[in-house]
């Protein structure tokens, strides 16, 4: 429980970073900051592969090529935010904040849920359901992935 | 409770301490090593008494007293708080690495079984790329962050070639986590202690000789040393990403680029070269193929077990330092070629021999 509420204020902590600094590489370096916290809390949540996934992929790939992105432009200044967009953004975020108030007020939470197996979270029970129960849902996102490589490689081709 | 936390703050110290003190030590032998190579009375300046092992001494203690006594410059446009981050950001992953990398078999003290290794994870290999992963950051923030061109040309290099060979590391890894069928590190040095035929050690190395090829080729890309070492480049963009580095930040960078050395080494000797394993030492001593056996104590097992760990790992530090002396650096293009066009397809062949043959072995009689 302590560790979760560190946790729990880091990854806030962090997650309002990246939205209030200006400055391009702090935000992305908050957003990796949070991406890590959140892996951290999938460690606690007895989901080991989910966690290290989320560390290996989002931090470690798309947070690089991110910042790879941003060091290639090198944007000095930022162009001002128009404030239709941040109240949109702000009541949208308050809308659903007070959707998982009304939500979480409905049920009683209990920290006691049903006892889970041994294997729960590890990488064999994870290969069992993605290669028995999701097998398509599965083969479909790496379908997807291609596309969007093909899609990278044409896009990329035609510029030249 | 207090005993088992003892435990592990024991193993945790011993590692760290036994891979910044080799990395110290490897910052000497590279010297030397260098010396040797090109021909000349190299890293001699320490030796105050004139006998080699002084030099090493002196060296040790004169390298971390002249970085630290340095001025830490930061450039004036530059970031300051991510200026000082980055050295952290690259030392760590190197540091962390290695908790999963198992020195040992289980050592039985008092009744208390202590496996060799700082944590027994299941997804062992995952969190060693996910660490891996994580090494980019060091060199991208510095780079940034020191508001220098060549430094920026220094951070992207590195940063496009490390992702790209650990896409060609990770595809060659697929084949021997296949073979063993397992994520867990000390459970795969456990499957090296087979024999084939009775009489050869099954190791990674034989039994997965183009992924252990492969591997070795990109852990050195990633460790950025020569011939890889396109990021820092030193006839084309001064000193890459830690050109704006000083005194005890560059200490760090220096650092890092050690223990790096060791983990990879580390890594290569537990995935292919059997990790603690002792040719025919089994748990109560020597069995040869021959007939003949050798009883031995418990902890003499253990002790020529981490001997056995520690020498092998000892040569594949050699082996990368003699190989950033041989070899010539590749051009940037050449660097890229290598990792997309040849590491990464002949590991994608290597899974898919793998594949098949596990399954032709599985089915034999059909």
């Amino acid at each position: 429980m302590i560790l979760f509420s560190i946790l729990a204020v880091l990854s806030v902590v962090f997650s309002l970073l990246v939205v209030t600094q200006r400055n391009v590489v702090h935000s992305a370096m908050a957003l990796a900051a949070t991406l890590f916290v959140v892996a951290v809390l999938f460690l606690t949540l007895n989901a080991p592969v989910i966690g290290v996934l989320q560390i290996l992929v989002y931090a470690g790939a798309i947070m690089i090529l991110i910042l790879f992105v941003i060091m290639l432009l090198n944007p000095t200044s930022i162009e001002a935010r128009p404030a239709a967009w941040w109240t949109l953004g702000s009541l949208a975020a308050a809308a659903l904040f007070i959707q998982f108030i009304v939500l979480l007020s409905r049920r009683p939470l209990s920290s006691a849920g049903p006892p889970v197996p041994d294997s729960f979270g590890g990488p064999e029970s994870i290969a069992q359901s993605l290669f028995t129960d999701f097998a398509l849902p599965f083969e479909v996102a790496s379908v997807l992935l291609l596309v969007a490589i093909i899609g990278a490689v044409t896009l990329a081709q035609r510029q030249r | 409770m207090m005993v088992d936390f003892a435990i592990v703050a024991a193993k945790a110290f011993l590692v760290l301490f036994m891979v910044l003190n080799l990395a110290g030590v490897l910052g000497w032998v590279e010297r030397k090593g260098s010396a040797l190579i090109q021909d000349r009375i190299g890293a001699n300046r320490a030796s105050i008494f004139g006998f080699a092992g002084m030099g090493l001494v002196n060296t040790l203690l004169a390298d971390p007293i002249k970085f630290l006594s340095k001025e830490d410059f930061i450039p004036a446009r530059g970031d300051r708080l991510l200026h000082t981050l980055a050295p952290c950001l690259a030392l760590f992953p190197a540091l962390v690495t290695f908790a999963v990398i198992p020195f040992g078999d289980v050592l039985i003290v008092g009744g208390r079984d202590i496996n060799l290794q700082v944590a027994n994870l299941n997804i062992g290999i995952l969190y060693i790329f996910a660490m891996a992963s994580l090494s980019v950051y060091g060199i991208v923030i510095g780079a940034w962050a020191s508001n220098n061109k060549f430094s920026l040309l220094g951070g992207v290099r590195g940063a496009a070639q490390m992702v790209s060979y650990e896409i060609a590391m990770g595809l060659s890894v697929i084949g021997v986590i296949m073979v063993y069928g397992t994520l867990e590190p000390q459970a795969m040095v456990r499957a090296q202690g087979d024999l084939f035929w009775g009489w050869l050690p099954a190791w990674g190395v034989i039994r997965q000789p183009l992924a252990f090829l492969l591997f070795f080729t990109a852990a050195v890309a990633e460790t950025k040393r020569l011939p890889f070492d396109a990021p820092e480049g030193e006839s084309e963009i001064v000193a890459g990403y830690h050109v704006e580095y000083s005194g005890g930040k560059f200490l760090m960078f220096f650092a890092g680029e050690f223990a790096e050395v060791v983990t990879a080494a580390g890594l290569v000797t537990t995935l292919f070269f059997g990790g603690w394993q002792v040719p025919y030492l089994l748990r109560d001593g020597f069995h040869f193929p021959w007939g003949d056996a050798l009883p031995l104590a418990p902890l003499a097992v253990t002790i020529l077990q981490v001997a056995a760990f520690s020498i092998k790992a000892l040569f594949f530090c050699w082996l990368q330092i003699l190989l950033r002396w041989t070899l010539p650096r590749f051009r940037y293009d050449q660097v890229m070629r290598l990792g997309w066009k040849m590491l990464l397809p002949a590991a994608l062949v290597n899974v898919f021999i793998t594949a098949v043959w596990i399954v032709v072995r599985e089915r034999p009689s059909t």
